[in-house]
């Protein structure tokens, strides 16, 4: 959620003012290209990830529990000897899967929504931005709970449920952005032109209102992991022994005061995503048309 | 728009359209009207989210199809939410119990939600004003300080928003545990009675917010620095601090008041978060145990209030912020006559 809104102030650019020192000009700085070299190697964990770590992330070894961070175990070992470095890189798949998934699902069906309200008359904008109104007032999980709890947890689910938690917010975004699109000069060209409805529609008013939404799925994705992990975390999502990150950190929580890397190391994995994410689509939304 | 200091354009705003106080008021009013419509339609969507639910609507209020709930527990829940009754009488029955201020009875306690609410609120309401209040201080003091130019102060303040947007409170709580918990032993890690308890909680809720609050607070002040009104003071002979703490901050401080009804919200939402990590009871473990038990009537109860919370907290940010900014009114008459 915090993206989303932040997205409003993020899309304006900021012309050397007040003498800030905001990176509003440059295209690709120094932290963008960090944000992608990270995003490549987390594609590489998650399509290939035996490339990375050629361990297995389940494999136990009683012998070795509890190792601290060193030569051979850089991530240490968890309460079963299982190595974290390896858990870690093999946890990249799961979470992108249920990051892109989610932001899928809520994109889907924001664009339906969102475009619904733009384009569909008064009587259904009405509708629509009262439902929207209605949504926010469940704030930030408090949606992905209640579905949760009437459909119990699990991965599905918890990945449904952030979906649906973060259409809202984009559905807002992209009824704005398609009407300023419907509402601007050239669309105003086409229609004096004489062009068709749906050709305008087509032409005009769509791709120029859904190619900003590639943007909002760049930041979407890394909100996403972070929500889908804080459900896994809360023992609603994936569960232990999987690989996944949220679920990682569930199961090592109990052993932060004596064991440390069961939880710091998928927790990094997560705020590292996150943020190669947003550098990376702040830059996008920038550069992007407006 | 923003060139217009706030303090000096409320004659502009009652110049048209009747008293500005009662104008205000009226605004008021329908923001309430609107708050209330919201509450109707949450409850509205959740009762009928529950009869989406394909088998018995009992079983799913007695927590799923795997809680092997008693032939006399469905019965008992079949007569207090009148299901044998048709669906209208149903939503009648619902809506004027939520009126009375009953939100049914947990299952799991065997308690009426009502009675849970109350005596879990206090500890999380004090949790989301302190975490409030810290993500205020420290978000303006960021905002005001980072846009005095340097390098330093720039990476800063491009960074807050990567803390707000990547920093989730599972991982922050970790890390802070960790540092002032294991390492330096200056703080419990299990939220105990005392203050010390609330310091670690309460950081874990505010660095975040205060990341986003800072970052948008950070844009309205580099556009207030940019205004006409800052070089009218600065030629009137008022110094640089001066003008940034009495005129620049103000506008700083617009755009978080308005985001507060959010950030509420958001709060509420990393209670559980929080609480949950930290042991400390209150409304966010109490709505975790809840959803982990399937405890409808409590979960919805819960949602219901924090639904109430949020919608009471826009209206107030809604009407303060139009106090504080009286250009707000002047900009809504513009675009009422615009479209």
């Amino acid at each position: 959620m915090t993206a989303l809104i932040g997205g409003k102030a993020g899309r304006r650019t900021r012309g050397g003012s007040g003498g800030s020192g905001g990176s509003g000009g440059r295209m690709l700085g120094a932290a963008q290209w960090v944000a992608i070299a990270f995003l490549g190697v987390l594609l590489v964990a998650a399509v290939a990830p035996w490339l990375l770590a050629p361990g297995d992330p389940l494999a136990i070894d009683p012998a070795e529990a509890f190792v601290a961070p060193q030569w051979g175990h850089p991530f240490g070992t968890d309460e079963s000897g299982r190595d974290i470095y390896t858990r870690v890189v093999h946890g990249a798949a799961p979470s992108l899967v249920i990051g892109v998934a989610a932001t899928a699902i809520g994109i889907a069906l924001a664009l339906v929504l969102g475009l619904a309200a733009a384009l569909g008359g008064r009587i259904v904008d009405f509708g629509v931005s009262r439902l929207l109104e209605v949504l926010f007032a469940f704030p930030g999980l408090l949606l992905a709970l209640l579905v949760i709890t009437v459909y119990g947890p699990g991965v599905v689910t918890s990945t449904i449920a952030v979906g649906l938690a973060t259409a809202p917010g984009y559905a807002r975004i992209i009824r704005a952005q398609t009407r300023s699109v419907a509402s601007s000069p050239y669309v105003e060209a086409a229609v004096v032109l004489g062009r068709s409805r749906t050709r305008i529609l087509g032409q005009h008013i769509l791709p120029n209102a859904v190619v900003p939404v590639f943007v909002l799925v760049t930041l979407g994705v890394g909100q996403a992991i972070v929500w889908a992990a804080a459900l896994s975390y809360l023992g609603l999502g994936a569960e232990p022994p999987a690989a996944e990150w949220g679920a990682m950190l569930f199961a090592g929580k109990n052993y932060l005061a004596t064991a440390w890397w069961l939880t710091f190391f998928p927790g990094l994995a997560i705020v590292l995503s996150a943020a190669a994410t947003t550098v990376l689509g702040r830059a996008l939304q920038r550069r992007g048309p407006r | 728009m923003i060139g217009e200091d706030p303090g000096r354009s409320s004659s502009a705003a009652g110049s048209k359209g009747g008293f500005p106080p009662l104008r205000r008021a009226g605004r008021i009013g329908l923001r309430v009207l609107g708050g209330v419509f919201v509450l109707w339609a949450a409850a509205t969507l959740t009762f009928f989210g529950l009869r989406l639910i394909p088998g018995d609507p009992a079983q799913a209020i007695l927590g799923g199809p795997g809680s092997q709930a008693s032939a006399e527990a469905l019965a008992a829940v079949r007569a207090e939410y009148g299901l044998d009754q048709s669906i209208w009488a149903q939503y009648g029955l619902y809506l004027s119990r939520l009126l009375g201020g009953d939100l049914g009875s947990s299952y799991s306690l065997r308690t009426p939600v009502s009675e849970v609410i109350g005596a879990q609120i206090g500890g999380t309401l004090l949790l989301a004003v302190l975490a409030l209040a810290v993500a205020w201080a420290i978000a303006l003091g960021l905002a005001v300080w980072s846009t005095r130019g340097g390098r330093v102060a720039g990476v800063v303040g491009s960074g807050l928003e990567i803390v707000a947007a990547a920093v989730p409170h599972f991982w922050l709580a970790t890390v802070l545990v960790l540092i002032f918990s294991t390492t330096l032993r200056w703080l419990p890690a299990v939220s105990t009675q005392g203050p010390e308890g609330l310091v670690l909680p309460v950081l874990t809720l505010a660095l975040p917010l205060a990341g986003f609050l800072g970052q948008v607070m950070r844009e309205s002040v580099l556009d207030a620095l940019d205004a006409p009104f800052v070089l009218s003071a600065l030629a009137r002979g008022e110094g640089e601090s001066g003008v940034r703490w009495r005129h620049v901050l103000r506008h700083g401080a617009l755009p978080g008041i308005a985001l507060s009804g959010w950030a509420f919200g958001w709060l509420i939402s990393g209670a559980v978060v929080v609480e949950t990590i930290f042991a400390r009871p209150g409304l966010g473990r109490t709505l975790l145990n809840a959803v982990q038990l399937r405890d409808v009537p409590l979960v919805i109860g819960v949602v219901l209030v924090v639904a109430l919370g949020y919608v009471i907290m826009t209206v107030l940010t809604d009407a303060v912020s139009r106090v504080a900014d009286p250009r707000l009114a002047v900009r809504e008459r513009e675009l009422e006559r615009v479209s």
